[in-house]
């Protein structure tokens, strides 16, 4: 982690700027007190949720509150809250540790997750003396659980555009609250719940819910798909009194506290999905092994380690980026005093800093799930498909997190939008750099990067920044305003985006290890980012080409295409050896391992 | 009271055992403290919660040592020792251990000392009783159930499967077995807190030792993994064709009948 001299690194910069890997945290960094909170997560996880996740899964949600309680007696529901409001106030390594470790849990994680995340949080950050004194405490042990209500059947991602609205009482004493919130995760069993509506249909604005106040009620649990240990249920207000000193944060505030939960929701997202791929990658390689067909275990056939081998260099690619951030925000928190701790605005502006690091590791990280489970039934062949096997309800668990936390369309498109706002507001040198780049794009020489282990991959991730950087540059020139509508083209640059932030992070890491341990000991790390980078600038030079084939046209386009190609040329290696090469040692420990 | 727990730190259960050059590859494996030695820790801190006292655990290894007995102050134990004999002694055996570890306790007034009736990895089940012996106090192994009741102490102890219960006075040596307890996960509290608790180092200079007093009394001729299990028969044929031919492997081929 950068220490405490060190400038720290401002959000979006890495793809105008480089760093050094010394900046950066990699799960190589842990220490030990990080590593037995992990570990005591872990034996939570296994030794009292894992044994009842068939009774969580018929929604015996009594089990699920005694178990959250269990986890408070730990302390796992109290690692982001304040020491002086019953907490612990963790480093953010620890609390993303316990996220991710949690996700060994199926839909029960979600359960933790929604208390602990963005059911606490808007108090932790944005809540008064009284309400923190008031609800922490109990947060924090298990005591009270707690929910958050955003969603309405009407507004998704048009958060917004609730319909809830909140009127005060004649006697000045009440708010009035009247609506539906959808698909709210604990609400079976949550006490607080946190609600956004609308002051006089207007002002949205987030209130403290509890479940007793007259007129607050749920509706049936909801037949899910997947995570069917969490509790799903709508909320309903029907005349519901809150009283005054219930509300959250400033009226009419209540945006900022929705984006900000929504940048910590997908940023704990990001940490959970690696949890749950790891989880689901050890499950089939172990499956992989034991099952034999033409008297060879199917872990021996090379279609099988082709998988094993994207499978593990994608979930290295996604730990690598998540942790990354975590260090980032960990870099950023540790620096501000007690009194900002406190007052919870410049954590938000610490965490709103990092929105498009949050936006990318969400829909990264989340598709690198799905793509791991969705190889995995596949390796289960028919056993997969049957539902005594856990790789079935990982496969259906997965599916959600493409969806909740802003979906990973409106997380894509975010990405290009949040640049083109701090180019804007000065805060980016983007447009400058773009300019530049153009010029030496014209002047540019082929390259041949050199044989010292990661030179290729710092050649492709350099020249990977470089074509974002044009495709952004070209589609602001372009479009102007009107970009926003050319959403396939920010699509794009999200994904190009996403694979040069994933590449630098692999590098790092790997060079990282290199420094401490030596290139023999960072073999598998070093195959896993050779793969990683040469499959994901495939893609950037793929997506670069639509968009530029899409922006432009005629003589300027034969240009722009020929500055790609200077861009993307480079000598591909040869991944199918480097899969085979990289799946033996995950095929002997039979779990995700660097 | 005055409770010293002895731990050891071993092979994590689930990892897979390596051999290379004739000694185990520890490259990469993860490592806890003895499930057997965390009964004993688990038991001491329960005993201290109800008696009052103070918990020592105690390790004789190498530096790395460090983070099982920080686990088991994260558990509740008030002190650890790790006696680091990394530089001093290349191939020790329990003789070593017992003897490092009874010089240290010598002086001590240690009313009740705990072990783990044996560690997964060496399996020998020896230092507990050795150190007793050294220290010139009685021991009891395999317990299962233990009452302190000022300084008289009702145990009850695993025999082969059946149960025996043994009266005793402090001071006292026990090893547990499975079944003492179950042992509490360090809590996150815990874990903080045993940051700020007390951790002493020692080396053998320290005990007056040198490493002739405690040169190894055996020595490793050879390691080599269990031989490979070999596939199953499945029998054919007619039910009372099987079971003769069962009833004749037995006898002729497993040789156990």
């Amino acid at each position: 982690m950068a220490n405490q001299t060190e400038k720290l690194v401002k959000g979006g910069s890495f793809i105008i700027e480089d760093i050094s890997y010394e900046q950066v945290f990699t799960p190589e960094d842990y220490n030990d007190e990080q590593k037995m909170i992990a570990k005591t997560t872990e034996d939570f996880v296994e030794n009292e949720v894992v044994p009842q996740i068939e009774h969580l899964e018929n929604h015996e949600f009594d089990r699920t509150v005694k178990l959250l309680k269990k986890a408070g007696d730990l302390g796992l529901l109290g690692a982001d809250v304040p020491e002086e409001y019953g907490g612990l106030n963790l480093d953010k390594v620890s609390s993303a540790l316990i996220t991710e470790k949690m996700a060994r849990a199926g839909g029960f994680s979600l359960s933790h997750g929604a208390h602990v995340g963005i059911g606490s949080l808007p108090i932790v950050l944005f809540g008064n003396e009284e309400q923190k004194q008031k609800y922490l405490p109990a947060l924090a042990s298990g005591e009270k659980l707690a929910a958050y209500c955003l969603t309405e059947p009407g507004s998704g991602s048009d958060a917004l555009g609730a319909k809830t609205s909140a009127k005060l009482n004649a006697e000045g004493t009440h708010y009035v609250l009247n609506g539906e919130k959808q698909w709210i995760t604990n609400a079976g069993f949550a006490d607080v719940f946190v609600v956004y509506a609308k002051i006089d249909g207007e002002q949205f604005t987030a209130f403290i819910v509890e479940r007793d106040f007259p007129g607050v009620s749920t509706g049936a649990e909801e037949k899910k798909m997947g995570i069917k240990s969490s509790s799903t249920r709508t909320v309903i207000l029907e005349d519901a009194q809150v009283p005054v000193e219930n509300l959250l944060g400033d009226p009419g505030k209540g945006h900022v506290i929705a984006f900000n939960i929504l940048n910590i929701g997908r940023y704990k997202l990001g940490v959970g999905v690696v949890g749950g791929s790891k989880q689901a990658f050890g499950l089939t390689v172990k499956y992989a092994n034991q099952r034999q067909q033409f008297k060879t275990s199917i872990s021996q056939f090379n279609l099988t380690k082709e998988k094993i081998g994207t499978m593990a260099s994608k979930i290295y690619a996604a730990e690598s980026s998540v942790y990354r951030t975590v260090g980032l925000f960990e870099d950023r928190m540790s620096q501000l005093s007690a009194e900002e701790v406190k007052n919870g605005k410049a954590v938000a502006d610490s965490v709103a800093e990092y929105a498009i690091e949050c936006s990318l590791n969400k829909f990264f990280a989340s598709e690198v799930l799905d793509y791991v489970v969705d190889e995995g039934v596949q390796i289960h062949g028919g056993y997969g498909f049957m539902q005594e096997y856990e790789i079935e309800r990982a496969y259906r668990d997965s599916r959600i997190n493409r969806i909740f936390e802003g979906t990973n369309e409106i997380n894509r498109l975010l990405v290009p939008g949040t640049y083109l706002r701090k180019a804007l507001k000065g805060e980016l040198p983007l447009f400058q750099k773009a300019q530049a780049l153009q010029e030496e794009i014209m002047m540019m020489m082929p390259e041949e990067p050199g044989d010292e282990p990661l030179a290729q991959e710092k050649y492709l991730v350099s020249n990977a920044k470089k074509i974002g950087l044009l495709a952004t540059g070209l589609a602001a020139q372009k479009y102007g305003k009107a970009l926003e509508k050319e959403q396939e083209i920010l699509s794009n640059i999200a994904d190009i985006v996403s694979n040069a932030y994933a590449m630098e992070s692999v590098i790092l890491r790997t060079e990282k290890a290199i420094a401490k341990d030596g290139v023999e000991k960072s073999k598998q790390k070093l195959l896993y980012t050779q793969i990683y980078c040469q499959e994901a600038f495939n893609e950037i030079e793929q997506h670069a080409k639509e968009t530029l084939v899409a922006t432009e046209q005629g003589d300027t386009l034969r240009m722009l295409i020929s500055s790609l190609r200077k861009l993307t040329r480079h000598n591909p290696i040869n991944v199918i050896a480097k899969k085979r090469e990289a799946s033996d040692k995950l095929i002997d420990a039979e779990r995700f391992v660097v | 009271m005055n409770i010293f727990v002895l731990l050891k730190r071993t092979f994590d259960t689930e990892e897979k055992i390596v051999i290379s050059n004739g000694s185990i590859v520890e490259d990469g494996a993860e490592f806890i403290i003895n499930p057997y030695d965390e009964y004993a820790v688990e038991e001491a801190i329960q005993i201290r919660d109800s008696q009052g006292g103070e918990v020592t655990v105690v390790s004789v290894g190498g530096e790395e040592a460090e983070k099982q007995l920080r686990t088991a102050l994260a558990m509740g134990a008030d002190k650890a020792v790790l006696i680091n004999i990394e530089d001093d002694i290349e191939n020790g055996d329990q003789f070593t251990t017992s003897k490092i570890l009874a010089e240290f306790l010598q002086g001590k007034e240690a009313d009740l000392i705990l072990a783990g009736n044996v560690a997964i990895d060496g399996g020998s089940g020896q230092v507990g009783p050795r150190v007793a012996d050294l220290l010139d106090i009685p021991y009891i192994t395999t317990i299962t159930n233990i009452t302190v009741d000022g300084t008289s102490v009702k145990i009850v102890r695993d025999v082969e499967g059946d149960s025996e219960t043994i009266e005793a006075a402090l001071p006292l040596l026990v090893t547990a077995q499975q079944g003492l307890n179950e042992p509490r996960y360090p809590s996150l509290p815990g874990i903080m807190k045993a940051k700020k608790k007390p951790l002493e180092e020692l080396e053998l200079d320290d005990l007056d030792l040198d490493e002739d007093d405690v040169e190894a009394k055996t020595k490793t001729i050879e390691i080599f993994l269990p031989p490979k299990k070999e596939a199953g028969k499945v029998l054919e044929g007619e039910l009372d064709v099987q079971v003769k031919e069962l009833v004749s492997l037995l006898h002729s081929e497993a040789k156990v009948i």
